[in-house]
């Protein structure tokens, strides 16, 4: 029977390679061996990871798209054809890796950000303060002071806040799902700039405590690696009810991934199958969400903020509106295209709705209510660059997460196989061999140097639009302008179009 | 140290009992609770703790190590969570006993409810433990991965009901689930079957039963009277087949 044709074509050029055989080593996928006087290439295993393009030392490797054409079909595309074929072959739930990749128009790219003209002045970041320190956290109605003897005291008892140094912070990837030696680079890039990152749902390695006060430990369905000491660890607890990947899909980690390690982190046996439940069982409603959000308050004494994740899904508002009045703190919202290293790929690419509309209809409803300042707004899938970071705090965020954005700092290169666990730059593996191939603190200043230039550029957004601080573009849609989206998204978005 | 509960907050009354914690305290009574949530909660070390009354919900959430004991009945999510320690009920426990447990013993002398010991966890030498003196609602064991439940079926005569609720183990995939009396295979979920109790598991739930009888009290002797049914997952990777690469 035909069999789908490989994605990739490995060419080797024969003049240039002098049979060092370094990418037969470095090719984690088995997409390249030795045949007695020459490197042989086996094209359907390729995933074009580009590992052994950037390791031959004489450039003599170069992958090429489908070699082999396929007759046209605009329905029945290359995509459509192979995963039939995949699924007649197995009988099984197509995994994936990474986001969506059936949506590809962006609304964050049909937005325009405004700038001053004459009228009031623009503002030089080089030479002028901005601010973009951030607070993570329920905000007072109002403070009341007192005075005593000389001195004026805050009398207003303020709930506990993240403090952030920028408005970018690094999301939820679990040690299981990502390496040791990514897990520790994040954590230190989160440190080098402020931030933070999360432990995802697997725990939290005994060598990412010295980070913890960075560190926002996650309680999922799971309730993997969760005690006592985790808890109190943690600058802060986020409850895990959904992800943008895999809304209203548990996980299931395989229990060939379950080594030593991470058997102790996640506190279950080596080799069997880590399964987060679809729900937490202890809630199926939004009353049962505060009494987790309120069991969490009191284990930690009520000294850090306890956040809620859910996917971006058709009611996110009213079901927002019902996270804030369950207590929590914030709520981080994941979009349909965020990403993940495992999820069955219908439902990555199926279900949920985009960031954008998200932020906009959540930020809005919750203003309506008259209890958006009870809680702060955390908006994540697919933050590719600055101007992705400054539109959605305009429409309505207070601080964007980036997962992706973050890994492809430590090298990733995108090639969408994490579920495979042979990640060819150490990131996405557990594999000893393949983890030392990333180095945790070059790691860390990668990512640290990725938000620098974004919080740079963020000043240099914010100083165009004569703005000196970051809170005054938080939910200022006003210096949003839609360029090519139609009446209904730009009514959804509060967002007016170009030229009017 | 003696602390009425009566009417108060649930964080009026855990403040204090942090308190009186911190202040040195390791043996408390807690006095006239009236479903006050969260008793207990993330507590760790050898801490003794005796409540009259009736403990609201998540009773001993993320606790690791003191021993709770309730002169009454409880409410849902006893021992959430928990990684270690002690829980004993004299009366009823309800939805969600040990959810997510992953060490302790949890022992109630009367009847649980819906979702008992729901994905229980072994990690090492932690294997927690649940035996309820009465019946278990549906969903006994949901997803267990580790550990050991045992539901003895008595003081139930008068309301002749079953021991087990339906879906009994369902996606379970470690632990063991052991029951006194035979178990008709209908009640079973997907994911679990009866074996055949081994030395082992004999020799587990005497040891088990041994404490739990002298807690409340009761004779070990007629408790083996009636011989137990095991239900034990019929994989550790029960989806391993289930997704498939491109």
């Amino acid at each position: 029977m035909y069999s789908s044709v490989p994605e990739f074509r490995v060419l080797i050029d024969k003049q240039r390679c002098r049979l060092c055989k370094r990418c037969i080593e470095n090719c984690s996928f088995g997409a390249l061996e030795w045949r007695g006087d020459k490197v042989k290439a086996f094209d359907d295993r390729c995933v074009a990871c580009l590992r052994c393009v950037s390791m031959c030392p004489e450039d003599a490797i170069t992958l090429r798209r489908t070699p082999s054409d396929v007759s046209a079909h605009p329905v029945w595309t290359e995509n459509a054809r192979r995963d039939v074929f995949t699924q007649s072959r197995t009988g099984a739930i197509l995994l994936a890796s990474t986001g969506n990749e059936l949506h590809e128009s962006i609304i964050f790219d049909h937005l325009l950000l405004d700038a001053c003209q004459v009228t009031n002045p623009a503002i030089d970041p080089l030479r002028e303060p901005i601010e973009l320190r951030t607070y993570i956290g329920r905000k007072p109605r109002s403070v009341e002071f007192e005075a005593i003897g000389d001195s004026i005291k805050l009398k207003t008892e303020l709930s506990p806040a993240l403090r952030l140094d920028i408005p970018i912070m690094i999301a939820q990837m679990s040690y299981g799902a990502i390496s040791l030696e990514a897990h520790e680079a994040l954590a230190r890039a989160a440190v080098m700039r402020g931030t933070t990152m999360g432990s995802g749902e697997g725990g939290l390695h005994k060598n990412l405590y010295p980070y913890s006060d960075h560190i926002i430990v996650q309680v999922a369905s799971g309730r993997f690696g969760v005690h006592p000491a985790y808890l109190e660890a943690g600058a802060a607890v986020e409850i895990k009810i959904g992800q943008g990947a895999k809304p209203g899909i548990g996980g299931h980690l395989p229990g060939t991934k379950i080594t030593d390690e991470i058997s102790e982190a996640r506190m279950i046996p080596i080799g069997a199958d880590a399964i987060s439940p679809a729900p937490h069982h202890d809630i199926y409603s939004i009353e049962d969400l505060a009494q987790l959000v309120n069991s969490l308050k009191e284990a930690t004494r009520y000294k850090k903020p306890v956040l809620v994740k859910i996917a971006a899904v058709h009611n996110v508002a009213a079901i927002s509106s019902g996270i804030c009045r369950a207590g929590a703190d914030a709520i981080v919202i994941d979009g349909f295209r965020a990403g993940t290293g495992a999820t069955p790929k219908v439902i990555r690419d199926n279900v949920g709705i985009p960031i954008e509309l998200a932020i906009a209809v959540v930020d809005q409803r919750l203003r309506e209510e008259g209890i958006r300042r009870e809680t702060s707004l955390i908006a994540s899938g697919t933050i590719r660059n600055s101007g992705d970071v400054a539109k959605a705090i305009a429409l309505g965020a207070d601080a964007v997460k980036i997962g992706t954005a973050a890994l492809i700092a430590l090298g990733c290169t995108v090639c969408k196989r994490c579920y495979t666990g042979k990640c060819a730059w150490g990131i996405a593996t557990q594999d000893p061999k393949l983890r030392s191939r990333l180095d945790p603190a070059d790691g860390a200043q990668r990512v640290s140097n990725l938000l620098l230039a974004w919080s740079i550029e963020l000043k240099e957004i914010l100083g165009a639009a004569g703005i000196n601080s970051i809170e005054s573009l938080r939910g200022n849609r006003d210096r949003l302008r839609g360029y090519g989206l139609d009446h209904t998204t730009l009514e959804i978005l509060g967002v007016q179009h170009a030229g009017s | 140290m003696r602390i009425v509960a009566n009417y108060k907050h649930y964080k009026e009354l855990n403040e204090e009992v942090v308190q009186a914690i911190k202040n040195g305290a390791a043996q408390l009574t807690l006095e006239d609770v009236n479903g006050q949530r969260f008793i207990a909660d993330c507590l760790k070390g050898k801490l003794k703790i005796d409540i009259y009354g009736t403990p609201g919900n998540d009773l001993g959430m993320f606790m690791d190590g003191p021993t709770v004991t309730v002169f009454g009945n409880a409410q849902d999510g006893v021992g959430n969570t928990m990684s270690s320690g002690k829980i004993i009920i004299h009366g009823d426990g309800r939805d969600i006993v040990g959810h997510s447990m992953r060490g302790g013993k949890i022992f109630v002398r009367g009847d649980v409810g819906y979702r008992v010991g729901i994905h229980m966890k072994t990690y090492k030498s932690n294997v927690p433990i649940i035996v309820a003196g009465g019946r278990a609602g549906d969903f006994l064991g949901e997803y267990m991965a580790g550990g050991i439940i045992i539901i003895l079926g008595m003081h139930n005569t008068a309301k002749k009901t079953e021991i087990l609720g339906d879906w009994v183990a369902t996606g379970q995939h470690g632990g063991a689930i052991y029951v006194r009396g035979e178990v008709d295979d209908s009640k079973l979920g997907n994911g679990a079957a009866q074996f055949p109790m081994t030395a082992d598991d004999e020799m587990t739930v005497k040891k088990v039963l041994t404490e739990y009888c002298r807690v409340f009290g009761l004779g070990l002797d007629s408790v083996f009277e009636t011989d137990f049914t095991k239900i034990a997952p019929v994989s550790h990777r029960p989806y391993a087949a289930l997704y498939t690469c491109e």
